[in-house]
């Protein structure tokens, strides 16, 4: 089931195929490990088409996402390079997003960033000398037009797909799907959504951006998670900024034995995914795992999701086993 | 549990507009530049005090109406009037993920996001659309400056910009833009 190089065509071809793309989370280390990465990489390589290499999440002081991505490419994993507005003021942006295209990174995904507040050290000073859709914009522009945000041009631009982030389920409602819209106006190729336990919300707004046209130009990646304990439910609701969990989701977790607990929150997930993949516009799914990244593999095989199903699909049957509408 | 960051703080808190949108509207078309007001601003520009003063009572005014923290490129007209420096991130292009389900600040979650409020704001005026407009970013030069002069001097001109046309992705550097200043 091993795909040569975690897969030939990676995310881009991926989603270029009109393959149902799976992409992951890994965390980067807290300390100068070399090889955590390493063992994400021999975890995941075979079953993501990417991982995103995240930023300081939560505010929490990690492994630079630049370093961690060119460590994942060298275990043979390939990233998604997080970049987040809070830590950086516009020079120190585009100079990593010069490094990750001068290392080969090939994608890059854009965020505005939690607020240090939350995180380690909130007495941090938030930067956020950009915003998101202004730091995609720029992204583009640095690509597609070989020129600093100074209008100053380079000789040499870099190749990486634009990733961006959006939260369908938090307020405005009415204007979800068409800040999404700003960011594929801004540039964004490919867009990762929050966590999503509530269908009927997360097809509301992807019927809204298929009203705008949002999904011919941007594919949709749902986030996804499996839910491992009620104490990981509580955090995730009042702990991470706007991640909404609905009522059945909770009773269905509390109606179970707490050794059961873990076992629910993973049926729940495969479950997501494979309701996700019948909703028209949806280009794949992003896993992420927090404290479970072992049972990744058995998601996405219990899901029928991810390159290592893909090839066993392909070569049972010679269309593939999830071909869907971009 | 942090507690939620008291007044004083140096991130910005989100502003409930005390001016009501219509009346905002309204009091624009009064201010709308026009070549008397262009003369004013450059006028003023020459004489540094005048200026000063000038700035001193846009900022009173505005800190009073909308929470104004004097950026000096005012986005107010392109956001139902609600002041998007006073998001603790100053996001100009709308709100981030983190708002509450009640529509409250990932920041300070006894208030409202001021892009919920200037999402309703523009939807209750017939505004909406100015919302999915691109806010470049910010010229962090002009902090302190009046906003008013400078918009009377044409130099907002390229602050937003829509994605229409034949280009899908409008640019970055306005190609034609202000004269440099
Ligand atoms: S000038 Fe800037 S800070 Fe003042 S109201 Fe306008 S946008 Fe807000």
């Amino acid at each position: 089931m091993s795909l040569p190089d975690g897969g030939a065509a990676g995310l881009r071809g991926t989603l270029a195929a009109g393959h149902f793309a799976v992409t992951a989370e890994v965390e980067p280390p807290r300390d100068c490990d070399p090889e955590a990465i390493g063992r994400s990489a021999a975890l995941l390589r075979d079953w993501v088409d990417a991982v995103n290499i995240t930023d300081n999440q939560g505010s929490r002081v990690r492994m630079s996402s630049l370093a961690a991505s060119l460590l994942a490419l060298r275990a043979g994993l390939e990233p998604v390079m997080q970049l987040s507005c809070r830590d950086r003021n516009r020079l120190a942006l585009q100079s990593d997003l010069l490094g990750a295209g001068a290392l080969g990174v090939p994608n890059v995904l854009m965020l505005t960033g939690d607020h240090p507040r939350f995180g380690d050290h909130p007495e941090g000073k938030p930067v956020f000398d950009l915003d998101g859709v202004q730091l995609v914009w720029a992204a583009r522009t640095l690509r597609d037009d070989g020129a600093l945000m100074s209008g100053g041009k380079i000789a040499t631009p870099p190749a990486w797909s634009i990733g961006t982030v959006e939260n369908p389920f938090a307020p405005p409602a009415g204007f979800r799907a068409r800040r999404l819209a700003k960011k594929v106006a801004a540039g964004a190729d490919f867009a990762q959504t929050q966590f999503v336990f509530d269908i009927e919300a997360f097809e509301r707004w992807m019927a809204g951006l298929r009203e705008l046209g949002v999904t011919e130009h941007c594919a949709v990646i749902a986030g996804v998670g499996p839910i491992r304990s009620l104490r990981a439910l509580e955090f995730m609701r009042s702990g991470v900024p706007g991640v909404v969990i609905p009522g059945h989701v909770e009773r269905r977790l509390r109606a179970v034995p707490a050794d059961r607990v873990a076992d629910t929150g993973i049926d729940l997930c495969v479950e997501t995914i494979q309701r996700l993949t019948a909703i028209p516009g949806v280009a794949g799914v992003h896993v992420m795992a927090f404290g479970q990244e072992r049972r990744v593999p058995e998601i996405l095989q219990r899901a029928g999701v991810g390159p290592a199903t893909r090839t066993k699909a392909a070569s049972t049957t010679p269309e593939g086993g999830n071909h869907h509408d971009r | 549990m942090t507690s939620t960051a008291q007044p004083g703080s140096p991130w910005p808190r989100p502003s409930r507009p005390r001016l009501p949108a219509r009346a905002a509207y309204a009091l624009h078309t009064l201010l709308a530049a026009n070549a008397v007001y262009r003369r004013l601003a450059s006028y003023l520009e020459r004489r540094p005090t005048l200026y000063r003063w000038f700035t001193a009572g846009e900022r009173a005014g505005k800190e009073a109406l909308f929470g104004c923290r004097m950026c000096g490129q005012c986005a107010l007209p392109a956001t139902a009037y609600t002041c998007p420096m006073t998001c603790p991130k100053q996001l100009r292009n709308g709100p981030c993920g983190g708002v509450s389900p009640a529509g409250r600040c990932e920041v300070y979650p006894e208030m409202s996001c001021v892009w919920v409020t200037a999402f309703d704001r523009a939807e209750r005026t017939g505004h909406s659309g100015d919302l999915d407009l691109l806010q470049r970013p910010l010229d962090n030069r002009e902090w302190g400056r009046s906003s008013w002069v400078n918009y009377w001097q044409g130099r907002d001109e390229n602050l937003w910009t829509g994605a229409t046309g034949d280009n899908p992705h409008p640019s970055l550097s306005p190609v034609s833009g202000p004269a440099q200043w």
